[in-house]
Protein backbone atom coordinates (compact mmCIF):
# COMPACT_ATOMS: atom_id res chain seq x y z
CA UNK A 1 0.00 0.00 0.00
CA UNK A 2 1.08 3.23 -1.00
CA UNK A 3 0.64 6.31 1.93
CA UNK A 4 -0.03 9.90 1.41
CA UNK A 5 1.85 11.79 4.45
CA UNK A 6 -0.93 14.26 4.22
CA UNK A 7 -3.29 11.95 4.59
CA UNK A 8 -5.56 11.71 8.02
CA UNK A 9 -6.29 8.22 9.61
CA UNK A 10 -9.43 7.40 11.85
CA UNK A 11 -11.09 3.82 13.99
CA UNK A 12 -13.78 2.93 11.81
CA UNK A 13 -16.98 2.78 13.08
CA UNK A 14 -18.66 0.97 15.08
CA UNK A 15 -14.57 0.10 16.43
CA UNK A 16 -13.48 1.98 19.63
CA UNK A 17 -10.38 2.38 21.71
CA UNK A 18 -10.42 1.88 25.03
CA UNK A 19 -8.05 2.10 27.88
CA UNK A 20 -9.02 -0.64 30.08
CA UNK A 21 -7.92 -0.15 33.58
CA UNK A 22 -8.38 -3.77 35.15
CA UNK A 23 -5.78 -4.44 32.73
CA UNK A 24 -4.00 -2.07 32.55
CA UNK A 25 -3.74 -2.47 28.61
CA UNK A 26 -5.18 -0.65 25.44
CA UNK A 27 -8.36 -2.46 23.59
CA UNK A 28 -9.81 -2.18 20.77
CA UNK A 29 -13.59 -2.94 20.69
CA UNK A 30 -15.69 -4.11 17.86
CA UNK A 31 -19.06 -5.64 17.61
CA UNK A 32 -18.10 -9.14 17.96
CA UNK A 33 -14.29 -9.41 19.23
CA UNK A 34 -12.01 -7.40 21.40
CA UNK A 35 -8.62 -6.77 20.25
CA UNK A 36 -5.87 -6.44 23.56
CA UNK A 37 -3.29 -4.41 22.05
CA UNK A 38 0.25 -4.09 22.65
CA UNK A 39 1.37 -0.48 24.11
CA UNK A 40 3.18 0.31 20.63
CA UNK A 41 -0.20 -0.69 18.77
CA UNK A 42 -2.48 1.21 21.38
CA UNK A 43 -0.06 4.35 20.68
CA UNK A 44 -0.58 4.23 17.15
CA UNK A 45 -4.02 3.68 17.04
CA UNK A 46 -5.17 6.16 19.82
CA UNK A 47 -3.29 8.76 17.16
CA UNK A 48 -5.94 7.82 14.90
CA UNK A 49 -8.28 10.52 15.58
CA UNK A 50 -9.04 12.11 11.95
CA UNK A 51 -7.30 14.91 12.91
CA UNK A 52 -4.00 13.56 12.78
CA UNK A 53 -2.12 13.72 9.17
CA UNK A 54 0.08 11.13 8.95
CA UNK A 55 3.07 12.50 8.86
CA UNK A 56 2.23 14.46 12.08
CA UNK A 57 1.75 10.75 13.96
CA UNK A 58 5.00 9.95 13.12
CA UNK A 59 6.13 13.00 14.70
CA UNK A 60 4.32 12.56 17.39
CA UNK A 61 5.09 8.96 18.36
CA UNK A 62 8.96 9.66 17.02
CA UNK A 63 8.88 12.10 20.13
CA UNK A 64 7.33 10.00 22.21
CA UNK A 65 9.33 7.14 22.24
CA UNK A 66 12.65 9.49 21.21
CA UNK A 67 13.51 7.81 18.59
CA UNK A 68 13.85 8.54 14.76
CA UNK A 69 12.79 6.20 11.60
CA UNK A 70 9.54 4.78 12.86
CA UNK A 71 8.13 5.48 9.56
CA UNK A 72 8.56 1.80 7.78
CA UNK A 73 6.92 0.28 10.96
CA UNK A 74 4.14 2.81 11.57
CA UNK A 75 3.00 2.58 7.89
CA UNK A 76 3.20 -1.44 7.91
CA UNK A 77 1.11 -1.63 10.93
CA UNK A 78 -1.46 0.87 9.55
CA UNK A 79 -1.47 -1.25 6.47
CA UNK A 80 -2.53 -4.33 8.51
CA UNK A 81 -4.90 -2.15 10.34
CA UNK A 82 -6.58 -1.08 7.10
CA UNK A 83 -7.05 -4.42 5.83
CA UNK A 84 -8.56 -5.78 9.58
CA UNK A 85 -10.74 -3.20 9.39
CA UNK A 86 -9.51 -1.32 12.24
CA UNK A 87 -8.88 1.99 10.75
CA UNK A 88 -9.85 3.52 7.45
CA UNK A 89 -8.38 7.02 5.51
CA UNK A 90 -10.79 9.62 6.21
CA UNK A 91 -12.54 11.20 2.67
CA UNK B 1 -5.42 -21.32 40.24
CA UNK B 2 -5.56 -17.64 38.46
CA UNK B 3 -8.87 -16.60 37.47
CA UNK B 4 -8.47 -14.41 34.20
CA UNK B 5 -10.43 -11.42 33.75
CA UNK B 6 -13.47 -11.53 31.70
CA UNK B 7 -14.09 -9.94 28.47
CA UNK B 8 -17.74 -10.08 27.84
CA UNK B 9 -21.42 -10.19 29.05
CA UNK B 10 -24.44 -11.72 27.37
CA UNK B 11 -27.10 -9.54 29.04
CA UNK B 12 -30.39 -11.12 28.73
CA UNK B 13 -32.61 -8.38 29.50
CA UNK B 14 -35.77 -10.18 29.28
CA UNK B 15 -37.33 -13.96 28.18
CA UNK B 16 -39.94 -12.79 26.45
CA UNK B 17 -40.39 -12.90 22.53
CA UNK B 18 -42.68 -12.06 20.40
CA UNK B 19 -41.60 -14.75 17.92
CA UNK B 20 -41.68 -18.72 18.41
CA UNK B 21 -38.29 -19.98 16.72
CA UNK B 22 -38.17 -22.95 16.70
CA UNK B 23 -34.51 -23.24 16.66
CA UNK B 24 -34.20 -20.70 19.93
CA UNK B 25 -31.92 -21.93 22.42
CA UNK B 26 -32.91 -20.44 25.56
CA UNK B 27 -34.47 -22.59 28.57
CA UNK B 28 -37.76 -24.27 28.23
CA UNK B 29 -38.22 -22.95 31.34
CA UNK B 30 -38.67 -19.34 30.14
CA UNK B 31 -38.49 -17.10 33.25
CA UNK B 32 -41.64 -14.69 33.92
CA UNK B 33 -41.80 -10.91 33.71
CA UNK B 34 -42.57 -10.62 37.34
CA UNK B 35 -38.61 -12.25 37.68
CA UNK B 36 -36.86 -9.85 35.91
CA UNK B 37 -34.13 -7.43 37.03
CA UNK B 38 -35.59 -4.04 37.58
CA UNK B 39 -34.04 -1.22 35.72
CA UNK B 40 -32.06 -0.03 38.91
CA UNK B 41 -30.69 -3.72 38.80
CA UNK B 42 -29.46 -4.03 35.70
CA UNK B 43 -27.77 -0.43 36.06
CA UNK B 44 -25.78 -1.81 38.82
CA UNK B 45 -25.01 -4.92 36.93
CA UNK B 46 -23.47 -2.55 34.18
CA UNK B 47 -21.35 -0.70 36.70
CA UNK B 48 -20.30 -4.12 38.59
CA UNK B 49 -18.86 -5.71 35.19
CA UNK B 50 -17.19 -3.03 33.90
CA UNK B 51 -15.35 -2.41 36.71
CA UNK B 52 -14.51 -5.84 36.76
CA UNK B 53 -12.66 -5.04 33.18
CA UNK B 54 -15.51 -6.30 31.13
CA UNK B 55 -15.72 -4.62 27.83
CA UNK B 56 -18.42 -5.72 25.53
CA UNK B 57 -21.98 -6.70 26.44
CA UNK B 58 -24.49 -8.22 24.56
CA UNK B 59 -27.77 -7.39 25.00
CA UNK B 60 -30.15 -9.91 24.38
CA UNK B 61 -32.88 -12.31 25.75
CA UNK B 62 -35.43 -12.95 24.30
CA UNK B 63 -36.28 -9.68 22.68
CA UNK B 64 -34.92 -6.89 24.33
CA UNK B 65 -36.68 -4.60 22.53
CA UNK B 66 -39.79 -5.84 24.97
CA UNK B 67 -38.04 -4.01 27.81
CA UNK B 68 -39.55 -0.46 28.15
CA UNK B 69 -36.53 1.16 30.06
CA UNK B 70 -33.98 -0.14 27.10
CA UNK B 71 -32.81 3.06 26.61
CA UNK B 72 -32.50 4.03 29.99
CA UNK B 73 -30.34 0.78 30.23
CA UNK B 74 -28.45 1.78 27.33
CA UNK B 75 -27.69 5.32 28.49
CA UNK B 76 -25.90 3.98 32.09
CA UNK B 77 -24.32 1.00 30.33
CA UNK B 78 -22.47 3.05 28.02
CA UNK B 79 -21.23 5.22 31.03
CA UNK B 80 -20.23 2.25 32.79
CA UNK B 81 -17.56 2.36 29.73
CA UNK B 82 -19.45 -0.60 27.78
CA UNK B 83 -19.01 -1.45 23.85
CA UNK B 84 -22.83 -2.38 23.63
CA UNK B 85 -24.26 -4.10 21.07
CA UNK B 86 -27.78 -5.18 20.21
CA UNK B 87 -28.94 -8.58 19.19
CA UNK B 88 -32.73 -8.38 18.11
CA UNK B 89 -35.01 -10.24 15.91
CA UNK B 90 -36.51 -6.56 14.60
CA UNK B 91 -39.42 -6.69 16.30
CA UNK B 92 -40.77 -3.85 18.33
CA UNK B 93 -38.64 -1.63 16.34
CA UNK B 94 -39.28 1.65 15.13
CA UNK B 95 -37.38 4.53 13.44
CA UNK B 96 -37.31 6.66 16.43
CA UNK B 97 -36.54 3.83 18.75
CA UNK B 98 -33.43 2.75 16.96
CA UNK B 99 -32.20 6.68 16.60
CA UNK B 100 -33.10 7.03 20.25
CA UNK B 101 -30.66 3.76 21.13
CA UNK B 102 -27.87 4.90 18.83
CA UNK B 103 -28.19 8.23 20.44
CA UNK B 104 -27.95 6.87 23.38
CA UNK B 105 -24.53 4.69 22.75
CA UNK B 106 -25.43 1.51 21.24
CA UNK B 107 -22.81 0.32 19.16
CA UNK B 108 -23.42 -2.10 16.85
CA UNK B 109 -26.77 -3.85 16.18
CA UNK B 110 -27.53 -7.57 15.44
CA UNK B 111 -30.55 -8.44 13.45
CA UNK B 112 -31.86 -12.13 12.54
CA UNK B 113 -34.04 -13.42 9.97
CA UNK B 114 -35.36 -17.16 9.55
CA UNK B 115 -35.07 -17.50 5.75
CA UNK B 116 -35.38 -15.52 2.57
CA UNK B 117 -38.54 -15.15 1.85
CA UNK B 118 -41.66 -14.51 4.17
CA UNK B 119 -43.75 -17.88 4.18
CA UNK B 120 -40.86 -20.25 5.12
CA UNK B 121 -39.54 -17.48 7.81
CA UNK B 122 -42.78 -17.06 9.62
CA UNK B 123 -43.07 -20.71 9.70
CA UNK B 124 -39.96 -20.80 11.78
CA UNK B 125 -40.49 -18.20 13.58
CA UNK B 126 -44.10 -19.30 14.37
CA UNK B 127 -45.40 -15.73 13.54
CA UNK B 128 -45.47 -12.76 11.49
CA UNK B 129 -42.13 -11.11 11.72
CA UNK B 130 -40.40 -11.52 8.73
CA UNK B 131 -41.76 -8.51 6.48
CA UNK B 132 -41.18 -5.78 9.64
CA UNK B 133 -37.09 -6.81 9.56
CA UNK B 134 -36.54 -5.30 6.10
CA UNK B 135 -37.83 -2.11 7.53
CA UNK B 136 -35.64 -2.72 10.79
CA UNK B 137 -32.87 -3.41 8.17
CA UNK B 138 -33.25 0.37 7.01
CA UNK B 139 -33.76 2.31 10.03
CA UNK B 140 -31.04 0.44 11.65
CA UNK B 141 -29.01 1.70 9.06
CA UNK B 142 -30.21 5.25 8.81
CA UNK B 143 -29.31 5.33 12.27
CA UNK B 144 -25.72 5.62 11.49
CA UNK B 145 -25.00 1.66 12.61
CA UNK B 146 -23.54 -0.69 10.81
CA UNK B 147 -26.25 -3.36 9.97
CA UNK B 148 -24.72 -7.23 11.16
CA UNK B 149 -26.71 -10.03 10.71
CA UNK B 150 -28.13 -13.51 11.46
CA UNK B 151 -29.52 -16.33 10.70
CA UNK B 152 -29.48 -19.82 12.20
CA UNK B 153 -29.47 -23.08 9.88
CA UNK B 154 -31.37 -26.34 9.72
CA UNK B 155 -32.98 -28.99 8.03
CA UNK B 156 -35.89 -26.27 6.61
CA UNK B 157 -33.72 -23.67 5.28
CA UNK B 158 -29.63 -24.66 4.66
CA UNK B 159 -30.73 -24.97 1.30
CA UNK B 160 -31.40 -21.54 0.74
CA UNK B 161 -28.10 -20.69 1.79
CA UNK B 162 -26.96 -18.30 -1.27
CA UNK B 163 -30.62 -16.93 -1.32
CA UNK B 164 -30.14 -15.79 2.59
CA UNK B 165 -26.99 -14.13 1.49
CA UNK B 166 -28.38 -12.12 -1.80
CA UNK B 167 -31.24 -11.30 1.11
CA UNK B 168 -28.96 -9.75 3.27
CA UNK B 169 -26.72 -8.20 0.95
CA UNK B 170 -29.58 -6.44 -0.53
CA UNK B 171 -30.73 -5.05 2.69
CA UNK B 172 -27.28 -3.59 3.32
CA UNK B 173 -25.70 -6.24 5.90
CA UNK B 174 -22.25 -5.27 6.29
CA UNK B 175 -21.92 -8.76 8.04
CA UNK B 176 -23.81 -12.27 7.93
CA UNK B 177 -23.37 -14.91 10.40
CA UNK B 178 -24.19 -18.44 9.26
CA UNK B 179 -24.91 -19.75 12.00
CA UNK B 180 -25.64 -23.61 11.95
CA UNK B 181 -28.55 -24.47 14.77
CA UNK B 182 -26.70 -25.53 18.49
CA UNK B 183 -28.90 -28.05 19.89
CA UNK B 184 -30.14 -26.58 23.48
CA UNK B 185 -33.31 -25.54 24.76
CA UNK B 186 -36.09 -25.59 22.39
CA UNK B 187 -33.63 -26.39 19.50
CA UNK B 188 -33.05 -30.12 21.41
CA UNK B 189 -36.47 -30.48 21.57
CA UNK B 190 -37.00 -29.90 17.62
CA UNK B 191 -33.82 -31.69 16.70
CA UNK B 192 -35.21 -34.25 14.86
CA UNK B 193 -37.00 -31.74 12.76
CA UNK B 194 -34.08 -29.41 12.42
CA UNK B 195 -30.91 -31.76 12.25
CA UNK B 196 -30.12 -31.50 8.38
CA UNK B 197 -28.81 -34.57 6.52
CA UNK B 198 -25.17 -34.62 5.67
CA UNK B 199 -25.81 -34.26 2.11
CA UNK B 200 -27.74 -31.05 2.64
CA UNK B 201 -24.83 -30.11 4.56
CA UNK B 202 -22.18 -31.01 1.97
CA UNK B 203 -24.06 -28.44 -0.65
CA UNK B 204 -24.54 -25.74 1.50
CA UNK B 205 -20.59 -25.57 2.25
CA UNK B 206 -20.27 -25.54 -1.74
CA UNK B 207 -22.62 -22.87 -1.60
CA UNK B 208 -21.37 -20.59 1.13
CA UNK B 209 -18.10 -21.09 -0.45
CA UNK B 210 -19.24 -19.88 -3.75
CA UNK B 211 -21.03 -16.95 -2.45
CA UNK B 212 -17.65 -15.97 -0.53
CA UNK B 213 -16.07 -15.91 -3.55
CA UNK B 214 -18.77 -14.22 -5.72
CA UNK B 215 -19.60 -11.16 -2.68
CA UNK B 216 -15.81 -10.89 -1.78
CA UNK B 217 -15.55 -8.13 0.81
CA UNK B 218 -19.02 -6.72 -0.27
CA UNK B 219 -19.98 -8.49 3.53
CA UNK B 220 -18.04 -10.32 5.42
CA UNK B 221 -19.47 -14.07 5.71
CA UNK B 222 -18.99 -16.06 8.77
CA UNK B 223 -20.06 -19.55 8.69
CA UNK B 224 -20.51 -21.49 11.97
CA UNK B 225 -19.97 -25.32 11.72
CA UNK B 226 -22.48 -27.38 13.18
CA UNK B 227 -20.99 -29.44 15.98
CA UNK B 228 -22.83 -32.82 15.14
CA UNK B 229 -20.98 -33.62 11.81
CA UNK B 230 -17.76 -32.73 13.36
CA UNK B 231 -14.79 -35.10 14.82
CA UNK B 232 -13.94 -32.72 17.85
CA UNK B 233 -15.88 -30.62 19.57
CA UNK B 234 -16.07 -26.77 19.70
CA UNK B 235 -14.06 -25.02 21.73
CA UNK B 236 -16.98 -24.18 23.98
CA UNK B 237 -17.10 -20.73 25.50
CA UNK B 238 -13.13 -20.72 25.38
CA UNK B 239 -13.57 -22.46 27.98
CA UNK B 240 -15.36 -22.48 31.16
CA UNK B 241 -15.57 -19.28 33.37
CA UNK B 242 -12.66 -17.79 30.71
CA UNK B 243 -14.16 -15.32 28.39
CA UNK B 244 -17.12 -14.46 29.32
CA UNK B 245 -20.28 -15.01 31.76
CA UNK B 246 -24.35 -14.98 30.48
CA UNK B 247 -26.74 -12.91 33.48
CA UNK B 248 -30.31 -14.11 32.77
CA UNK B 249 -33.47 -11.78 33.18
CA UNK B 250 -33.56 -13.02 36.89
CA UNK B 251 -30.26 -12.00 37.70
CA UNK B 252 -28.92 -15.52 37.83
CA UNK B 253 -24.94 -15.81 36.58
CA UNK B 254 -24.28 -18.01 34.06
CA UNK B 255 -20.67 -19.51 32.42
CA UNK B 256 -22.31 -20.14 29.44
CA UNK B 257 -26.42 -19.08 27.85
CA UNK B 258 -27.27 -22.81 27.67
CA UNK B 259 -25.89 -23.63 31.23
CA UNK B 260 -29.53 -22.75 33.14
CA UNK B 261 -30.10 -26.67 31.27
CA UNK B 262 -27.71 -28.07 33.46
CA UNK B 263 -30.01 -29.27 36.28
CA UNK B 264 -27.43 -30.57 38.53
CA UNK B 265 -25.39 -27.53 39.39
CA UNK B 266 -26.52 -23.89 41.32
CA UNK B 267 -25.85 -20.92 39.80
CA UNK B 268 -25.54 -17.55 42.24
CA UNK B 269 -27.22 -14.51 41.44
CA UNK B 270 -26.13 -10.80 41.11
CA UNK B 271 -29.23 -10.31 43.69
CA UNK B 272 -27.24 -12.13 46.48
CA UNK B 273 -23.59 -11.86 45.19
CA UNK B 274 -21.36 -9.40 44.03
CA UNK B 275 -20.50 -10.22 39.95
CA UNK B 276 -16.72 -10.23 40.85
CA UNK B 277 -17.49 -12.76 43.72
CA UNK B 278 -19.22 -14.87 41.22
CA UNK B 279 -16.84 -15.10 38.62
CA UNK B 280 -13.87 -15.84 41.20
CA UNK B 281 -15.11 -17.37 43.79
CA UNK B 282 -18.34 -19.66 43.08
CA UNK B 283 -18.52 -23.33 42.95
CA UNK B 284 -20.23 -23.27 39.60
CA UNK B 285 -17.77 -20.93 37.94
CA UNK B 286 -14.56 -22.91 39.26
CA UNK B 287 -16.41 -26.32 38.79
CA UNK B 288 -15.16 -26.78 35.04
CA UNK B 289 -11.85 -24.08 35.12
CA UNK B 290 -8.48 -25.07 34.22
CA UNK B 291 -8.10 -29.14 33.50
CA UNK B 292 -7.87 -30.56 36.50
CA UNK B 293 -11.61 -32.05 36.82
CA UNK B 294 -11.53 -33.63 33.70
CA UNK B 295 -11.46 -37.22 33.42
CA UNK B 296 -10.77 -39.65 30.47
CA UNK B 297 -10.42 -39.54 27.87
CA UNK B 298 -9.81 -35.72 28.11
CA UNK B 299 -7.61 -35.73 30.44
CA UNK B 300 -4.80 -36.93 28.57
CA UNK B 301 -5.96 -35.81 25.56
CA UNK B 302 -3.49 -33.66 23.40
CA UNK B 303 -6.21 -31.61 22.41
CA UNK B 304 -7.66 -30.60 25.12
CA UNK B 305 -5.64 -27.11 25.27
CA UNK B 306 -7.65 -26.41 22.31
CA UNK B 307 -11.22 -27.42 22.81
CA UNK B 308 -11.31 -27.42 26.47
CA UNK B 309 -13.20 -30.93 26.05
CA UNK B 310 -15.66 -29.33 24.45
CA UNK B 311 -19.12 -27.93 25.55
CA UNK B 312 -20.38 -28.47 29.50
CA UNK B 313 -24.02 -28.08 28.66
CA UNK B 314 -23.70 -30.56 25.78
CA UNK B 315 -22.20 -33.17 27.92
CA UNK B 316 -24.56 -32.75 30.06
CA UNK B 317 -28.09 -33.01 27.94
CA UNK B 318 -26.67 -35.94 26.45
CA UNK B 319 -24.88 -38.03 29.01
CA UNK B 320 -26.32 -36.81 32.46
CA UNK B 321 -22.79 -35.64 33.41
CA UNK B 322 -21.03 -31.95 32.80
CA UNK B 323 -17.88 -33.51 33.65
CA UNK B 324 -17.87 -35.76 30.89
CA UNK B 325 -16.39 -35.31 26.80
CA UNK B 326 -18.51 -33.57 24.71
CA UNK B 327 -20.00 -36.49 23.24
CA UNK B 328 -19.60 -34.89 19.40
CA UNK B 329 -16.08 -35.70 20.36
CA UNK B 330 -15.02 -38.85 18.46
CA UNK B 331 -13.09 -40.74 21.30
CA UNK B 332 -16.06 -40.14 23.70
CA UNK B 333 -17.28 -43.32 24.88
CA UNK B 334 -20.86 -41.73 24.57
CA UNK B 335 -20.31 -40.44 20.84
CA UNK B 336 -23.30 -42.72 19.19
CA UNK B 337 -25.71 -40.62 21.18
CA UNK B 338 -24.78 -37.86 18.21
CA UNK B 339 -24.35 -39.87 15.70
CA UNK B 340 -27.09 -41.86 16.15
CA UNK B 341 -29.12 -38.85 16.31
CA UNK B 342 -27.77 -37.58 12.41
CA UNK B 343 -31.00 -38.57 10.13
CA UNK B 344 -30.22 -40.59 7.47
CA UNK B 345 -31.06 -39.45 3.74
CA UNK B 346 -33.85 -41.57 3.61
CA UNK B 347 -35.76 -40.66 6.63
CA UNK B 348 -35.88 -37.31 4.71
CA UNK B 349 -38.59 -36.14 3.05
CA UNK B 350 -38.73 -32.60 1.90
CA UNK B 351 -42.48 -32.67 1.51
CA UNK B 352 -43.39 -33.81 4.64
CA UNK B 353 -44.38 -30.68 6.86
CA UNK B 354 -42.22 -30.89 10.13
CA UNK B 355 -44.44 -30.79 13.15
CA UNK B 356 -42.62 -28.63 15.34
CA UNK B 357 -42.50 -27.41 19.41
CA UNK B 358 -43.26 -23.68 18.97
CA UNK B 359 -40.95 -21.83 21.44
CA UNK B 360 -43.18 -20.51 24.35
CA UNK B 361 -46.48 -21.57 22.75
S1 LIG C 1 -34.36 -17.27 18.70
FE1 LIG C 1 -36.36 -16.44 18.09
S2 LIG C 1 -37.73 -16.98 19.78
FE2 LIG C 1 -35.63 -17.22 20.54
S3 LIG C 1 -35.19 -15.27 21.50
FE3 LIG C 1 -34.43 -15.16 19.39
S4 LIG C 1 -36.13 -14.25 18.24
FE4 LIG C 1 -36.97 -14.93 20.18
S1 LIG D 1 -11.07 -36.34 24.18
FE1 LIG D 1 -11.69 -34.45 25.17
S2 LIG D 1 -9.98 -33.02 24.89
FE2 LIG D 1 -9.70 -34.74 23.44
S3 LIG D 1 -10.63 -34.02 21.54
FE3 LIG D 1 -12.22 -35.17 22.66
S4 LIG D 1 -13.31 -33.63 23.86
FE4 LIG D 1 -11.37 -32.69 23.17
Amino acid sequence: MKWELTERIRIRAPARMKFDKARQTDMLLLPERVVRLNPTAGAILWLCDGERTVARMIEDLETKYNQTNLQPDILAFLTEAIGRGWVEICP
Amino acid sequence: MSVSIPYAMTAELTHRCPLHCVYCSNPLELQKRESELTAQEWIDVFEQAGDMGIVQVHLTGGEPLLRPDLNELVVHARESGLFLNLITSGVGMTERRIRQLARSGIDSVQLSVQAPEAGLADTIAGTKAHEHKERAAKWIRAAGLPLHMNAVLHRQNIHLVEDLIELCASWGADRLELANAQYYGWALLNRRQLLPTRDQLIAAEAAFARAKERFGHRIELIWVIPDYYEDYPKPCMGGWGNLSLTVTPDGTVLPCTAASGIKSMKFESVKERRLKWIWEESASFNAYRGFDWMAEPCRNCEHRFRDFGGCRCQAYLLTGDPSRADPVCARSPHHRLVTEALPSESEFDPLQRPSYSYRGK
